[in-house]
């Protein structure tokens, strides 16, 4: 087996996310970034993947984009166990929409490709930045695979994946047959922690770095000025006006529904 | 006048109230036609005309309910090379996202996901402008496409339906779906269990437990009964075992943006915010006076849920008798 996840480098939820006053991109360089959490779930899918898998060569390979610090998404992937990484990174990517993205992606994968079919490219159900949750349907468009999404559950049997999705209106049992493209939920698995070992087997791991000219890409196909859509302008939302906050001494009850009651909610 | 497809969302034939919010909103930008996936086309028809949709596209190809999302977005790229609309809205389900992402690639368009307003541009050539909101409801982001036909998935609950006569004649177009397309097949399917209360997404009035419930989720369910509301659960309930996923609440649950919504138990981590923050009026009760969730509140009760909930129930059923 073969497989590639794509991972994002995001910024941390829990710092202060902002935009770029400049071009209205995300900030990605002057914020704290990390491994987006959701992705964790799509490496670990990987790692079980392979190590169920009767080819003892196995490869997961762990493939990002974006600027310089994206490395430290590989590096948690190395860390929990993935073989080798790929890093598009190029000036030219910044401000990359989910089209753009997907594209660099896809073509990244027919690249890796190149040396071994990809059988699995395995996805988080979304990033925990722009949270689009498109760019697994829109790999599996561009690469014209199998789309097996947002799942929860996976079996792999040889080339066959049988899997649960728990969809809005209802669960489905989807069946593909590899190469295809997953994306799993944070119901699935439960990520590894690297472990000492795996911290240091990482360093010497090798990662790829692939400019734009690599992937032959054209900085007109990808990146702000070629974006399928533009933010016009962005606002922070104003902070709630402080509420009213009472202790229950008996009567809570009895003032919640006042409020509930002079707000018409009842 | 221009058109604009308005994907439609049904359960086996029964409309959903997204599908008359988008239409509502549609009617903005111009003429609506609906896109109906499946059969009983003739059957909607009458509930998407009372909101103004002038035609219903009836796409019945049996691969669509064979196959995971691949036929539904080649069919509608189809329509919309055939219809050439100015816009298409989806509803911001997880399926409608994929649809509309597939949808983008196959016609060369831009994508905006997850909109909460559309407006008409300033110009009738110009693009519509949504509004999104992003990282937990902490900015406004306003977008447009700017290649292509503009493709949005709008989110539940982002516009009052408004009423408006349309004719909703029915058309059936047929489609050729690719190979590529049924590659991956729905073995079985299994709808979500009724419980009796509203939709989460939809709902006017969601209440929702967390660790603080202890696991008893009792008092929460009665409470939502007698305001008729959804109930929903943060990801520590969820992971608890306490209730079930496609309840959770937050980033990696579903995003809700309710008239009311009431916090019970949750302490209101980052995770939990970016799934509620957009709610108009926020209520909560926590024991913990310092529980982050009492800074987004307009009315915070600081005590024991398994208290207050109960009599709150009893003199919300007395206040309404």
């Amino acid at each position: 087996m073969n497989i590639v996840v794509c991972v994002k480098h995001v910024p941390d939820a829990s710092s202060d996310r902002r935009f770029d006053g400049s071009d209205n991109t995300v900030d990605r360089v002057g914020v704290d970034g990390l491994l987006s959490e959701l992705d964790e779930y799509a490496v670990e899918a990987a790692l079980q993947i392979a190590e169920a898998s009767e080819d003892a060569g196995s490869q997961v390979t762990v493939l990002t984009m974006g600027p310089e610090n994206a490395s430290n998404a590989v590096r948690k992937a190395l860390q929990m166990g993935a073989h080798q990484g790929v890093h598009v990174a190029d000036e030219q990517i910044h401000g990359s929409d989910a089209l753009a993205s997907s594209l660099v992606l896809a073509t990244a994968i027919e690249k890796i490709g190149e040396s071994g079919q990809v059988d699995v490219v395995l996805c988080g159900m979304a990033s925990t930045d722009g949270s689009m949750g498109v760019v697994p349907a829109m790999l599996a468009e561009r690469l014209g695979l199998p789309q097996v999404t947002v799942v929860s559950q996976v079996q792999v049997d040889g080339h066959t994946v049988t899997a649960r999705r728990d969809g809005d209106a209802a669960t489905e049992t989807v069946e593909a047959t590899a190469p295809l493209v997953l994306s799993v939920t944070d119901q699935s698995n439960e990520p590894r922690y690297p472990s000492f070992k795996g911290i240091m087997a990482a360093k010497k791991k090798p990662v790829e770095s692939w400019s734009l000219a690599d992937l032959g890409l054209s900085p007109d196909d990808v990146g702000l000025s070629a974006a399928w859509s533009r933010v016009e302008s962005f606002a922070e939302r104003p902070p709630r006006s402080a509420g009213t906050i009472v202790a229950d001494e008996g009567d809570g009850a009895a003032k919640l529904v006042e409020f509930l009651a002079s707000q018409k909610f009842i | 006048m221009t058109e604009i497809l308005v994907l439609v969302d049904h359960v086996d034939g029964a409309v959903k109230k997204t599908t008359s919010e988008l239409l509502t909103l549609a009617r903005r930008l111009g003429e609506p036609s609906a896109v109906f996936f499946g059969s009983g086309a003739a059957d909607a028809a009458p509930a998407l005309g009372r909101f103004g949709a002038a035609k219903v596209y009836a796409i019945d190809d049996e691969s669509v309910g064979a196959f995971l999302v691949a036929p539904k977005a080649e069919a509608l790229a189809q329509l919309v090379e055939s219809t050439s609309p100015a816009a298409v809205l989806v509803p911001s389900y997880a399926e409608g996202k994929e649809i509309a992402g597939r949808l983008a690639v196959k016609t060369g368009s831009g994508l905006i996901v997850d909109a909460v307003d559309v407006e008409a541009g300033a110009s009738e050539d110009a693009a519509p402008v949504t509004t999104q909101s992003v990282f937990a409801g902490s900015y406004t982001v306003r977008a447009t496409v700017t290649k292509g036909t503009s493709i949005i998935t709008v989110k539940p609950n982002s516009v009052t339906p408004e009423e408006a006569e349309g004719a909703a004649t029915v058309e059936p177009v047929s489609v050729t779906i690719s190979d590529t397309a049924k590659t991956a097949k729905i073995l079985s399917s299994n709808p979500r269990e009724q419980t009796g209360r509203p939709e989460l997404t939809e709902a006017a009035i969601v209440v929702s437990g967390g660790r603080g419930t202890g696991g008893n989720f009792e008092s929460v369910e009665a409470f939502a009964d007698s305001l008729g509301a959804a109930v929903g659960a943060s990801r520590a309930a969820v992971d608890a075992g306490w209730y079930p996923h496609s309840y959770q609440i937050g980033q990696t649950g579903k995003t809700v943006s309710p008239q009311l919504y009431i916090a019970a138990g949750i302490s209101g981590a980052i995770q939990h915010r970016a799934g509620m923050q957009t709610a108009k009026t926020i209520v909560a009760i926590n024991k913990d006076d310092e529980a982050p969730i009492f800074e987004l509140v307009d009315f915070g009760v600081v005590g024991d849920l398994q208290q207050v909930l109960p009599a709150a129930t009893d003199a919300v059923t007395k206040h309404k008798s």
